[in-house]
């Protein structure tokens, strides 16, 4: 469903990802683990066009991802995005951020709309913050609005650019578990976390970036029980037992 | 101060002659000013290198040029080009494009203090330009652009006297035709002065009330 082939990026002299081939099937769950500046977010923005990348394709559904096409307000409504720091509409209620997508770029029936907003509300937990701004919300609240905006494109996959990094930490597990039960579902995820937690247990395969190269792929549970290279041993030591 | 009062009856009528030409000149001046500084700001903030540089040198150009001058321009030299315009029309013309230099840059000051992230966030459920700018920043914008907008209608109102040295018969040379008529120069320039403030001192509650509601967020 999502395929990238050998792809380049340099930001000025500094080349961040070289030489990225992976793929994502229908209803996989794929994290992406890795340091600071790997090249992770990286990734996911390529993906949806966010940001350019200088050689090799990136292909969504068989579409070419080329930001400077029409073609990529296409591949934006099938593949959404939630943001480390939410980026919610602060001078939009809570209701008005889920069905902007919607009403604005699908030009969707109002009644209908707001009908599916309110359901996301209530599947994310937050069906009585309908009518509260954003800076109102603490920050997993607004995590989870930002999926119910996503989710309101009804997209066939959701890139996660560090969903939790930015939360408090008791605010964590109910953005997590609304990702879990996405997965469950069926839902298309390419998740770039911290979470080893949630990557052991949710994800269908992981992906140890480092440097800007895939160091090390595999299922989920293999991976980070029994890494195989010393790169991939040594940082999930780091982050599992950082005393 | 009796003799002030006197005056003062007699001379108000007049003047409120002029504070009407004064108050056209200022609203048509405000708005002829606000779209072609939005239409600046957006070429500023388009993306498109052509129109970025043809407005910035626009702004330039207009900054550089004293308002008087500008107004002299229209009034005397474009009739020799064969456009021939009104006092009042180009007045209006005048000080409206006089300042759309420095509304367009509030106007992308405004613009360009909205974070990126909400342009990110727009362009990923689907957004173009257009779209993202109309529902995203500009919103968004205006909370920022409102207070130095309102410092900017003080100005206006005040630079509308410039009117005056192309024949706009505004408040301030409806002052000046009286004191020479009659030579009661004190008067007449004291109750210009007063009319003047008490048409700013409702602007600067607004800019007040507009600082107070950008503070809050």
């Amino acid at each position: 469903m999502i395929e990238l082939n050998d792809i380049h990026k340099s930001f000025g002299k500094v080349e961040v990802l070289k030489g990225i081939t992976a793929s994502v099937e229908k209803g996989e769950v794929v994290c992406i683990i890795g340091p600071s500046g790997s090249g992770k977010s990286t990734i996911l923005r390529c993906i949806n066009g966010l940001e350019s990348y200088d050689r090799g394709e990136i292909g969504v559904e068989g579409l070419k991802v080329d930001r400077d096409a029409p073609s990529i307000v296409n591949i934006r409504t099938q593949v959404s995005m939630v943001f480390q720091r939410f980026n919610l509409f602060p001078h939009r209620t809570v209701l008005e951020n889920v069905v902007e997508g919607p009403l604005y770029v699908k030009k969707e029936s109002r009644a209908a709309a707001l009908e599916r907003g309110r359901a996301l509300l209530a599947q994310v937990g937050l069906a009585e913050k309908a009518d509260a701004h954003p800076p109102q919300l603490s920050g997993g609240q607004q995590q989870r609005v930002a999926i119910a905006r996503a989710l309101a494109m009804q997209p066939k996959a959701i890139l996660f650019d560090e969903p939790t990094s930015a939360l408090d930490p008791e605010l964590v597990g109910d953005v997590l578990g609304v990702m879990r039960k996405l997965a469950d579902d069926g839902m298309t995820m390419v998740v770039v976390t911290h979470e080893m937690g949630f990557a052991r247990d949710v994800a269908d395969r992981v992906l140890f970036i480092d440097g800007g190269v895939i160091v090390e792929q595999g299922p989920a549970k293999a991976l980070l029980n029994q890494p195989q290279h010393p790169r991939t041993q040594d940082f999930l030591r780091r982050v599992l037992h950082p005393l | 101060m009796k003799g002030f009062w006197r005056d003062a009856v007699e001379f108000f009528p007049i003047l409120l002659n002029g504070v009407a030409l004064t108050i056209i000149v200022t609203v048509g001046s405000l708005l002829l000013s606000t779209v072609l500084g939005l239409v600046w700001a957006m070429m500023r903030v388009s993306g498109i290198k052509a129109l970025s540089m043809l407005s910035a040198s626009l702004i330039n150009v207009i900054r550089g040029i004293p308002i008087i001058v500008l107004l002299f321009y229209l009034y005397f030299v474009m009739p020799d080009l064969g456009v021939t315009l009104t006092a009042l029309q180009a007045a209006i013309l005048g000080l409206g494009i006089a300042y759309s230099a420095y509304q367009a840059e509030n106007f992308r000051a405004g613009i360009e203090a909205i974070d990126k992230g909400q342009i990110e966030a727009a362009q990923s459920i689907g957004m173009g330009w257009w779209l993202t700018m109309r529902r995203v920043v500009l919103p968004q914008a205006v909370r920022i652009v409102l207070p130095p907008y309102g410092n900017v209608m003080i100005m206006m109102l005040k630079d509308s006297s410039q009117a005056s040295t192309i024949t706009v018969a505004e408040l301030a040379l409806q002052g000046k035709l009286i004191a020479s008529s009659t030579f009661k120069n004190t008067s007449v320039f004291t109750l210009v002065a007063l009319m003047y403030l008490t048409m700013s001192i409702p602007l600067i509650l607004l800019v007040r009330h507009f600082e107070k509601r950008a503070g809050k967020r």
